[in-house]
């Protein structure tokens, strides 16, 4: 069963006054960021979203998240359209978007609030996921004193803590050092295979979207649309070993192929510094 | 950070421990705040003397400017009289009454005004051309329209001290990062929940900032306000003093107002450690 259904999406944004945008040769006030986006996602499914930087995956993301809505088309999440922010979705941000003046604690608590959870229940829960995290030492520290690792660690808690049918993550992991980044997917993967969440998530790191994903769907350069879906056929559950194993390297190259392309058409575009790289 | 993060995930595991160090941080930090405190104490020391010995030293005519000590002997007096004591506390009821209104008003103003860009687009021009009159300017107009009596007075204080609120209001609530609100708004948060529990706290540390101008802007503005038509509080005092020539006694009615002010900034300061700690060590100074 699909959980979500994205068709003939289309957003534009309206620009400032003055500014201007080639869109295939077109000079225009308007950008257009998706075109004839089409995607459906399984119940349950680890769906990474690939693409060059401004292709319009942060985009596709408020939209599913009810954050934005689309020039036209339909996004559809368990059959309903999104027209609001779901209580069935869970959003982990890039930049973390911890609330400074909250607690670790507290920022877990945030969502469960709107819920109208009990205070003694959300705590509960709260101190469930810290544990999870290996957070529970940290409970009761602001964001600014805990490391860009734990930051996103609580983010991530704090999203999981409505217990979303669907995880949206848009490149959760981006700013950690490798190590930690690391770290953090082999817990993700792991929390994640004990549940029947839905996740999206965007990287820019191939090996990350081969690791994690069911699937990885490869976005074009913009106008962004889906170009291509790899199926990941690894094994699960997946250990942090998978990495150097010969069929991982298949995979990513795989992912790759479908990529290269696309990538290299928005570096003519945008004349943006690589970011892929194999 | 890596080993902070290793160490983070094997404290999972472990028992949570009491955390005593934060009881020895918070002694620390005292200190630290005395020590940093204590290092301006040599230079008013020096300032001090200065004025023991410059009167003393006959390069100034004690008439004009009494010693230091004589100063503080006067003031000594008038404390333990309870005399200036009344006039302080007639002060301070005014700026406060004028200094609680602006926060009555300015803020919730502020908080539309940086947030319906559209208020702001019928307000700003008003409010741009008034915040830009001083205070002192328009002082004989209040006491015209209102009288000598005490709304005049807190009348003036108000519209003295709301500018800075205002202000430190708005582009508190204007430099909100997106990022919370969308955050906030991906947990379903109610239109009021979001003013309440991001909007709000967000914008705090700039409106302590205003508040903290704003309470210094309130003290001057008592002062002058009671020295042109006032019977009673600290400006009046002074002006009072001077009339009469009682020069011992207008210097301690000055320095009286140094300690007020020094008072009221630590108390702001103090709250402002209070409300914003999770801001971090960059705010700012003790002495502010
Ligand atoms: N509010 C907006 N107004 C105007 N343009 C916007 C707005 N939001 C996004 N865009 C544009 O839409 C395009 C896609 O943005 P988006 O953030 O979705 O890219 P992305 O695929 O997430 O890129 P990255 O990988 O770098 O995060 C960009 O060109 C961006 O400039
Ligand atoms: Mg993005």
């Amino acid at each position: 069963m699909d959980i979500i259904v994205a068709e003939k999406v289309h957003k534009k944004f309206k620009l400032k006054q003055g500014q201007q945008v080639n869109n295939n040769g077109v000079i225009s006030n308007e950008i257009e960021v998706l075109s004839g986006f089409d995607l459906k996602i399984k119940k349950g499914e680890f769906l990474v979203l690939v693409g060059p930087s401004g292709s319009g995956k942060s985009v596709f993301l408020d939209l599913v998240g009810g954050l934005s809505a689309p020039t036209s088309g339909v996004v559809y999440l368990d059959d309903k359209l999104v027209e609001a922010p779901s209580d069935k979705t869970g959003y982990v941000f890039q930049q973390y978007a911890l609330f400074p003046w909250r607690s670790a604690l507290s920022n877990i608590e945030f969502g469960l609030e709107s819920r109208g959870v009990a205070k003694e229940e959300r705590v509960k829960i709260a101190r469930e996921l810290l544990s999870l995290f290996g957070l529970s030492d940290f409970e009761d520290r602001f964001p600014y004193q805990l490391s860009g690792g734990m930051q996103q660690r609580v983010a991530i808690a704090r999203a999981l803590a409505t217990k979303p049918e669907v995880l949206l993550m848009d490149e959760p992991f981006a700013a950690l050092d490798a190590q930690t980044r690391e770290i953090l997917q082999n817990e993700l993967i792991r929390i994640w295979e004990g549940t029947d969440t839905t996740v999206i998530f965007v990287t820019h790191s191939i090996d990350e979207a081969v690791f994690l994903a069911d699937r990885v769907a490869v976005v074009t350069a913009r106008p962004g649309r889906i170009k291509d879906i790899i199926k990941i056929d690894l094994p699960r559950p997946r250990k942090g070993d998978i990495r150097s194993s010969n069929e991982f390297a298949a995979n990513r190259h795989k992912v790759w192929g479908a990529l290269k392309a696309e990538v290299n058409k928005a570096q003519q575009d945008w004349k943006l510094a690589p970011v892929f790289s194999e | 950070m890596t080993e902070e993060v290793i160490v983070a995930s094997r404290a999972g595991l472990k028992a949570r421990s009491i955390d005593f160090s934060s009881y020895v941080k918070q002694g620390e930090y005292l200190l630290k705040g005395l020590n940093k405190w204590s290092q301006g104490i040599p230079l008013v020391l020096v300032f001090f003397a200065i004025w023991e010995a410059l009167p003393r030293l006959g390069f100034i005519d004690p008439l004009f400017l009494p010693t230091f000590s004589t100063t503080i002997k006067t003031l000594f007096d008038l404390i333990v009289s309870g005399k200036l004591l009344e006039h302080v506390l007639v002060s301070l009821q005014r700026a406060s009454a004028g200094f609680g209104l602006a926060i009555l008003v300015a803020v919730p103003l502020g908080f539309l005004m940086g947030w319906y860009n559209k208020f702001e687009r019928y307000t700003d021009l008003l409010v741009q051309s008034l915040r830009n009159i001083s205070t002192f300017a328009l002082l004989p107009i209040f006491l015209l329209v209102l009288g000598l009596g005490e709304s005049s007075k807190i009348a003036i204080i108000f519209y003295g001290a709301s500018w800075q609120l205002l202000m430190n209001t708005i582009s508190g609530v204007k430099s909100i990062d997106p990022i919370y609100i969308k955050a906030a708004k991906s947990m379903c948060v109610s239109d009021w929940d979001l003013f309440r529990k991001v909007i709000l706290p967000a914008s705090i540390p700039s409106i302590i900032i205003g508040a903290r101008l704003g309470a210094k802007i309130s003290l001057m503005v008592v002062i002058a306000a009671e020295m042109i038509g006032a019977k009673s509080g600290l400006g009046f005092f002074i002006q009072n003093a001077q009339f009469n020539f009682m020069v011992p006694e207008m210097y301690a009615g000055i320095l009286t107002l140094a300690l007020l002010g020094l008072l009221v900034n630590y108390l702001l300061v103090w709250l402002e450690k209070k409300t914003t700690g999770w801001k971090g060590e960059i705010g700012s100074s003790i002495l502010g």
